[in-house]
């Protein structure tokens, strides 16, 4: 039994948080949230030499062949740096959906442009508000060509191409539609989380060619989105970790009745708590983490627990973060309101902690009955 | 990363599981699982000594303990592996908790060679069972704050005064034992750590009646009991020292339980009740509650194993391991109280013959609220999180540098 990453993954890690450190620091962050960009197109560029896009890449598309583990390692740093980059819909999502459902041709147009950053890639699934899956899904692919309005999309405005979730007259199918395209009209959409972006897309008759087996849709954006949701989820860690970090130390500087705030037990039991729920987010995380590397059966269930472990622990870290510096913890100028809107933005858009609690019960059910 | 068993781990399970095939039987999977096993009979701790010898003659007692103790110095991870397969046994319930994970660890680390040899031998063959004499009706988290007395005269202590909420005291032979010897001093620095024979003249045990209706802790009464000089461990003064060994291996020894076992049995319980016409299971809300169960449980899962890994590439274990228990007791106290609630009008029903599980849940509802209060409050241990964890300022503390005699007191 061996628990733990190993120490060139570990290392891996502490490379790319002193690179974060001076290269992306929260003003970086604020900076794009502030900005009419998109998303950081310089840190893209660097990470891309440095090759952090084809973490999971096979060699054989150019890339570094390493696997789920580093990149990981990877996304609990992007995460501790709030990074004003498309990770999650271009790596976690686009190109896991190609390495699980592409075609020989449809790898090889892509990933050596998605490991070299020169591609980004998105996936849209949500079509209406409540939606959390692919139930209410109407996005018609028929005969190569796709029809349909997909909002929002994250990242859809900066993406060269996009995974679409539509039903074929078969059932349920993938289509990968490469962006720009005639038919296809990509309007930016206000974010709730401005340092990363979102679309409206709306396909009208566009070329499209399905993703995977036609009537297979469903259970592979449920795949995908399982893998995504682990490694997004190392993200959200990374990012309850450095709230915490930052909240703590706030509280033993600022002083108020004589003594640090952090001094006050209703002060020290609340940061315990979050402290615990991290703690329980990342070792749910762990799990995840094997399971994914190992594409073990236990995948489907891991994914769900490294999911609502993380997303708890962010979102209530954001919201006590904000609590705990009083005042200034509501002004644009502090960095509170950056945790809180990243946390939300993340914690819905791989579908809602209710939807993934409703997953896991059913998977672990499902299991028992079965054996 | 991988769970599997490296060569030799699976060859030390293959060994354990043939010694177990053996001597023991195994459990029917079918039973849901008993936490809340309380007042124990004559005939249960005779039961218990055996399997405790049977292990001991056969070197799996106290596998973890160094060989010169009689243990086998095994590994963590040796030790987890032999928890594995005997929880998958029918053993005898365990009485010798308090004996072998805080008694034998603090007469090692502090007593003289004559003193292990002394107990030590006793407690890995279970010939002793042992108890732990700390909390008075005054002092529980503010263990320092004890006054039960201790007077030298020649070559043994006098000891007066009470402890209370003593885990096993009426069916203990030996009791680890902290005394004032000093009240002029400031709190810590006036306390003394002995070994108290608990048939000793002088000792009085009476069982407390608790709220679940067991009768597992006592009050124990001290009237002019003996102990010799040579039944002290460590320095005189020293007491909180010693002390401080035995919270720490209790923190590490008690874990939050609630887990693993009893989630299955609520899965299993959520599947069988219906709620208007259907599962319970398939209702959303039963799912959200379910669900966050399982975070916690598999939450608290992994952070033992992660714990394990650190432990067994040389770390030792910190202040992080009392999220085990703060984390798993309200686990299971919440567990349990969505195990009643699922009865729906049934669930005040507490009778083996008409409640779900035998009524196991019930018992967990009125057994869990202990736990959250035993080994270090679940206020107590968010001030150790906090403080030695994050590292966040000290409770200001009126009393540390007073002498005892002058803190103030209440009623
Ligand atoms: C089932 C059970 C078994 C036990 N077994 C043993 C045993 O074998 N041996 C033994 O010596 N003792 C034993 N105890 C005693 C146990 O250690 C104490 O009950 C516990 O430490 C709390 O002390 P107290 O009961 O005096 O409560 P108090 O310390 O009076 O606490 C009352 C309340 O005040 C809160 N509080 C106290 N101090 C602080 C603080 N600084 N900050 C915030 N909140 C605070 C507590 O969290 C609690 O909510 C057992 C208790 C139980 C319930």
């Amino acid at each position: 039994m061996n628990f733990d990453f190993t120490d060139d993954q570990k290392m891996l890690k502490e490379t790319a948080a002193s690179f974060l450190h001076e290269h992306a620091p929260l003003a970086h962050c604020r900076a794009i949230l502030e900005s009419d960009e998109s998303y950081s197109a310089r840190l893209w560029k660097q990470i891309a030499e440095l090759g952090w896009q084809a973490t999971a890449i096979p060699e054989e598309y150019g890339a570094a062949g390493f696997g789920r583990l580093e990149l990981a390692m990877l996304a609990e740093e992007v995460g501790r740096a709030l990074a004003p980059i498309p990770f999650v819909s271009s790596v976690y999502l686009a190109t896991e959906a190609l390495l699980l459902a592409g075609s020989d041709a449809q790898k090889k147009r892509w990933l050596p442009k998605l490991a070299s950053g020169d591609a980004i890639g998105a996936f849209a699934l949500a079509e209406r508000p409540g939606q959390n899956g692919y139930t209410g899904v109407t996005a018609a692919l028929d005969g190569g060509s796709l029809s349909g309005v997909k909002v929002p999309v994250v990242d859809g405005d900066i993406a060269d191409f996009v995974v679409v979730a539509a039903v074929a007259g078969d059932g349920p199918t993938l289509a990968l539609v490469e962006l720009p395209s005639p038919g296809a009209t990509v309007t930016r959409l206000e974010s709730f989380d401005p340092s990363r972006s979102m679309a409206r897309i709306e396909f009208s008759g566009v070329p499209a060619e399905p993703l995977g087996a036609v009537g297979q849709g469903r259970a592979l954006a449920g795949r995908l989105l399982d893998r995504a949701a682990v490694l997004l989820a190392f993200e959200q860690v990374g990012a309850a970790t450095r709230a915490l970090e930052i909240t703590k130390q706030y509280t033993l500087e600022r002083f108020a009745f004589g003594r640090p705030i952090g001094s006050f037990q209703a002060v020290k039991h609340c940061l315990a708590d979050r402290w615990c729920d991290i703690e329980i987010g990342r070792s749910n995380c762990y799990y995840g983490a094997w399971a994914l590397e190992h594409d073990a059966p236990e995948l489907g269930a891991a994914a769900c627990l490294s999911r609502i472990g993380a997303s708890e622990a962010l979102d209530r870290m954001a919201t006590d973060m904000i609590q705990l510096h009083g005042g200034v913890g509501f002004t644009w100028e502090f960095d509170c309101h950056l945790f809180y809107r990243r946390a939300k933005l993340l914690s819905t858009m791989l579908g809602t902690t209710a939807s993934w609690k409703h997953k896991l019960v059913e998977r672990v059910s499902a299991v028992e009955e079965a054996a | 990363m991988d769970f599997n068993d490296t060569p030799e781990e699976a060859a030390f399970r293959k060994e354990v599981r043939a010694w177990l095939e053996q001597n023991t039987e195994p459990k029917n999977p079918d039973e849901a699982t008993d936490e809340s096993s309380d007042s124990v009979t004559e005939d249960d701790v005779k039961v218990a000594k055996a399997w405790q010898k049977k292990k001991a003659d056969a070197g799996w007692a106290c596998m973890r303990w160094p060989k010169e103790f009689g243990g086998r110095g095994a590994t963590s991870i040796q030790q987890v592996i032999w928890n594995q397969e005997e929880g998958k046994r029918k053993t005898p319930s365990d009485i010798f908790g308090i004996t072998h994970g805080m008694c034998g660890p603090t007469v090692m680390t502090h007593g003289t060679d004559e003193q292990r040899k002394q107990w030590i031998p006793g407690m890995l063959t279970g010939e002793n069972v042992w108890c732990q004499l700390f909390s008075e009706p005054a002092a529980g988290s503010d263990l320092a704050g004890l006054r039960m007395t201790a007077v030298r005269d020649g070559d043994d202590w006098v000891v007066n005064g009470q402890k209370i909420w003593t885990t096993g005291a009426q069916i203990a032979d030996w009791g680890i034992l902290v005394v004032r010897s000093d009240p002029n001093v400031p709190k810590h620095k006036g306390l003394t750590y002995f070994v108290i024979n608990m048939h000793a003249p002088g000792v009085e045990v009476r069982p407390i009646h608790q709220i679940n209706g067991g009768r597992a802790f006592n009050e124990v009464f001290f009237t002019d009991v003996r102990i010799p000089d040579a039944h002290r461990l460590d320095d005189v003064g020293n007491g909180w020292r010693v002390a401080l060994t035995t919270l720490m291996n209790e923190r590490a020894s008690i874990g939050g339980g609630g887990g693993g076992a009893a989630m299955k049995d609520l899965i299993e319980l959520a599947k069988r009740i219906e709620i208007d016409g259907r599962r319970a299971i398939d209702d959303s809300a039963v799912k959200e509650r379910l669900a966050d169960f399982m975070v916690r449980a598999r939450g608290l899962r992994y952070t033992g194993l992660r714990s394990l890994t650190a432990l067994s590439h040389g770390k030792t274990p910190g202040p992080e391991a009392s999220m085990g228990k703060l984390v798993g007791a309200v686990l299971g106290q919440d567990m349990a109280e969505f195990g009643v609630e699922l009865q729906g009008m049934a669930g005040g029903a507490y009778d083996p013959t008409s409640s779900e599980d035998g009524g196991a849940w019930q018992a967990r509802f009125l057994g869990f609220p202990g736990l959250r209060i035993a080994g270090g409050t679940d206020e107590v241990l968010r001030n150790i999180i906090a403080e030695r964890v994050l590292g966040l300022p000290p409770e200001i503390r009126v009393d540390k540098t007073v002498p005892f005699k002058d803190i103030p007191t209440g009623a």
